[in-house]
């Protein structure tokens, strides 16, 4: 691990201020450190935020909102988040370990980087920790890689479950740097690879989250998160699936849908909710909804019965969420 | 890795090698292998830290995790280092009451806090009820998990998150057990609940 100097502040425009191109914000630590010993991120200047003001769970007429420093435990745990938007419960209560979750900031989640081995792996090429070297699975170890949204230079998925949820929802995230505050779509946060997979959001030097923002959705309540993995519980998704219906007279008025696993960034399938709207929620109706899914999808070697599993992953989902299952 | 002693290989280098042989090639990396690399170390930080009831002082290069200053600074070698990539929960403390995985946690960033390991759950002779249901119910083979299951099983019965076996399974999922001790880590978890 490189040498780093160390700071700890409980003052948010403090800790904007010595941010600099080579700084990392600490806040759980458990992808910085993590990487940090692998020699996948290495920072000159270690800024611990852990007590920084940026915490708060409210919710009110126009939504609810995270402050960026609760961490995954607590907000797994909030009867509001629960009984409005189950989807967000359940995304992390599937995501990582008890321990984990009581370390892993939300903000953080949000920031996590991709489980691609060849990132990891500071021996093996990786277009997205060194520009320009190459991307080994392409032709190499896939299995785990994206099917959506890919690039000649980059496969790799987003690992967030979390982001998955709030994508589906619509939420937004605001943004603080020592000038301003802005606010962003998060589904738009987050890039595409393309040819330059090493930006993978829009946030700028020296900026921090600080809030999450879900804009008010009643029929939000009959949400789920639905995850699809190797062993069944503190595993990263083959496929998964956040569904949340408005459901009247059996009819699906709106739909929300957004899976994991499957693309480079958090997806939103905006073709499978148009084909649920105005449907009866019958198997064969979803089946044909969920067949949108694999519009565009690009599978490689190994990974080619993501294309069926995000399908029937969307379907059971979706059916859960009617109540037909 | 290998540190000789004088009365041959130390156990706790040899806990540590196995485990990095078991870990595979994630581990095989040189700057990897140990906690405070090659680098000389820049200004080292004093840390301020409670831990198992006592106020301790350390002064520590920044890079040192919570879990190599338990073990190699504060000989409390209960706490045990697996993967040290935060995947198998061996290294598992309490930080303010919260179950986390020491590894992935900066002792520079505990500081003021109350960190509670294994070596502090008993009463003086008398052990913790989690410690006793283990042994009662044979709840480990090897031992090298044991800690960290404890700690994390603890924290899961506070939680209120044993209530059925599942529950129990799915809570504990961050501690990895080679030997498959599962069952009765669940047993054991079901008596030490009813405490």
């Amino acid at each position: 691990m490189r040498a780093f100097d160390f700071t700890a502040t409980d003052n948010v425009n403090q800790a904007l201020r010595l941010a600099t191109a080579d700084s990392a914000f600490l806040a759980g630590g458990t992808t910085l450190v993590d990487l940090m010993k692998l020699d996948v991120m290495a920072p000159g200047h270690v800024i611990d935020i852990n007590a920084l003001n940026l915490r708060g769970i409210t919710l009110n007429h126009n939504g609810l909102r995270i402050g960026a420093m609760e961490r995954m435990s607590d907000v797994a745990v909030d009867r509001d988040v629960a009984s409005h938007y189950p989807v967000i419960t359940k995304a992390l209560l599937l995501s990582a370990s008890g321990q984990v979750r009581n370390m892993a900031s939300i903000g953080g989640n949000l920031l996590q980087r991709t489980r691609c081995e060849y990132f990891r792996d500071t021996r093996t090429p990786c277009n997205k920790r060194e520009p320009g070297t190459g991307c080994p699975a392409r032709t190499g170890e896939n299995r785990n890689h994206a099917i959506l949204g890919g690039s000649d230079a980059c496969v790799a998925t987003h690992p967030s479950d979390l982001a998955v949820a709030l994508v589906a929802l619509g939420a937004r995230i605001r943004l603080r740097d020592r000038k301003s505050t802005r606010q962003l779509d998060l589904a738009e946060f987050y890039r595409l690879p393309g040819d330059t997979p090493h930006l993978e959001n829009q946030l700028r030097q020296g900026e921090l989250i600080t809030d999450i923002e879900v804009p008010a959705l009643p029929w939000a309540r009959r949400s789920t998160y639905l995850k699809i993995r190797d062993r069944s519980s503190f595993e990263f998704a083959l496929t998964s699936a956040a569904v949340a219906l408005d459901l009247r007279d059996n009819t699906i008025r709106d739909a929300r849908i957004a899976v994991g696993g499957v693309g480079t960034r958090p997806w939103r399938l905006r073709a499978v909710e148009n084909a649920l709207r105005g449907q009866r929620p019958t198997p064969e109706n979803v089946t044909a909804a969920a067949a949108h899914a694999a519009e565009g999808a690009q599978p490689l070697t190994h990974n080619a019965f993501k294309v069926t599993l995000v399908q029937r992953t969307i379907i059971r989902a979706v059916l859960g969420v009617a109540g037909q299952r | 890795m290998w540190t000789m002693t004088s009365d041959g290989l130390s156990r706790r280098s040899f806990f540590g090698a196995a485990a990095a042989a078991s870990a595979g090639t994630v581990l095989a990396t040189p700057a990897a292998a140990s906690a405070v690399a090659d680098t000389a170390p820049q200004g080292d930080i004093t840390v301020s830290v409670t831990v198992n009831g006592a106020r301790r002082e350390l002064t520590i290069d920044p890079r040192v995790t919570l879990l190599d200053a338990l073990r190699e600074r504060l000989n409390l070698t209960g706490t045990k280092k697996g993967c040290d990539r935060g995947q198998c929960g061996a290294c598992t403390v309490h930080v303010d009451g919260r179950r986390v995985v020491s590894c992935l946690t900066l002792a520079a960033s505990v500081h003021r806090k109350e960190i509670t390991t294994v070596e502090g759950l008993a009463a003086g002779d008398e052990l913790h009820p989690v410690q006793e249901a283990f042994i009662e119910h044979d709840a480990f083979q090897c031992g090298f998990c044991t800690a960290g299951q404890i700690m994390s099983a603890v924290a899961v019965i506070r939680e209120k998150r044993a209530n059925t076996d599942d529950e129990i399974r799915e809570a504990m999922s961050g501690n990895i057990c080679r030997c498959g001790a599962y069952p009765n880590i669940v047993d054991a978890i079901k008596q030490a609940r009813e405490v």
